[in-house]
């Protein structure tokens, strides 16, 4: 099985980077990109069976900082 | 006092870290990520660097070796442990001591001398400050942009928790805080390199007085 975490800075912590492709946006012309966030995404192929609260633990444990980061796990 | 420091694959200031210590007294020896011991020390020390290349997140790969077991049980029994740029994020990542270091505000790493504000000489390693007193000490990072919820905030200033500010928040960091204390005020993590400023012969003797305040406290406790 596969699984795909998508990790991301919590609300209301400031992304720097970010803005940045926000402010890169801007200037390419591209008007109305009120906001950029982001992520990354990690995929992991699983043994088949493994259960969602496994992967929860491995993202607690590592995957995410859930002092600045929230995940989101999509089984595939 | 002995000390040990820690060497990850990527470190780069383990050995400038090992010279600072020497030069004030310590005797220390070198532990490598993969020993699941460190050893009857005082204090231990993560150095700077890039720890497994930085990969997912600084420090992330690294809070999860062996040696940072054997870390978390030396602070569990009351040791201490200096934490220095990438050694801060690795001891954030395994959580002994609160918050995290994001990406520079500028999103440029940083490399220069920067001024800083003693923020409580009521500790092991500020006690050879003043506070209040202004120091300059050399910064090398990108990622030193320190958060925390603003309960932690509120719980590090109303403890007397951070060591050093910035006088110039250059990295972006919540009430520039450059360096915190834990609970028990034996573990400091900080982002500027007071190791590299332990001879004038290489611009500065700044830091010289933390790992004097700390090998003084340490030879005696």
């Amino acid at each position: 099985m596969k699984a795909n975490i998508h990790v991301m800075l919590k609300d209301g912590v400031l992304d720097p980077q970010g803005e940045a492709v926000r402010h890169a946006l801007g200037a390419m012309g591209f008007d109305g990109v009120n906001g950029v966030r982001q992520g990354k995404v990690i995929a992991l192929d699983l043994a088949d069976g493994t259960s969602e609260d496994t992967i929860a633990r491995m993202c607690e444990a590592l995957l995410a900082n859930t002092v600045i980061e929230s995940y989101r796990i999509e089984i595939l | 006092m002995k000390a040990a420091v820690i060497v990850f694959p990527g470190s780069n200031c383990d050995r400038d870290m090992a010279v600072a210590l020497r030069a004030a007294g310590a005797d220390v020896s070198m532990v490598w990520h993969k020993d699941a011991e460190i050893g009857d020390v005082d204090l231990v020390a993560v150095p700077g660097g890039f720890s497994f290349g930085d990969y997912l997140r600084c420090g992330a790969i690294a809070a999860q070796s062996p040696v940072c077991r054997a870390l978390k049980d030396h602070v569990d029994r009351g040791g201490y442990a200096l934490g220095v740029c990438n050694g801060f994020q690795v001891l954030t990542e395994t959580g002994l001591l609160p918050g995290a270091l994001m990406r520079n505000a500028g999103l440029k790493f940083v490399c220069r001398t920067v001024p800083l504000t003693v923020a409580t000489s009521d500790s092991a390693f500020t006690q050879g400050y003043t506070a209040g007193d202004t120091i300059g000490l050399p910064v090398a990072h990108h990622d030193g942009n320190y958060t925390a919820d603003a309960a932690t905030l509120d719980a590090l200033r109303g403890e007397d928790r951070v060591a050093f500010t910035y006088g110039d928040n250059f990295n972006g960091s919540r009430n520039e805080i450059a360096g915190v204390l834990s609970a028990n005020r034996r573990v400091l993590g900080m982002m500027p390199h007071p190791e590299r400023a332990v001879d004038a012969l290489t611009g500065s003797t700044a830091g010289l007085a933390l790992f004097r305040g700390l090998v003084q406290q340490l030879a005696h406790a």
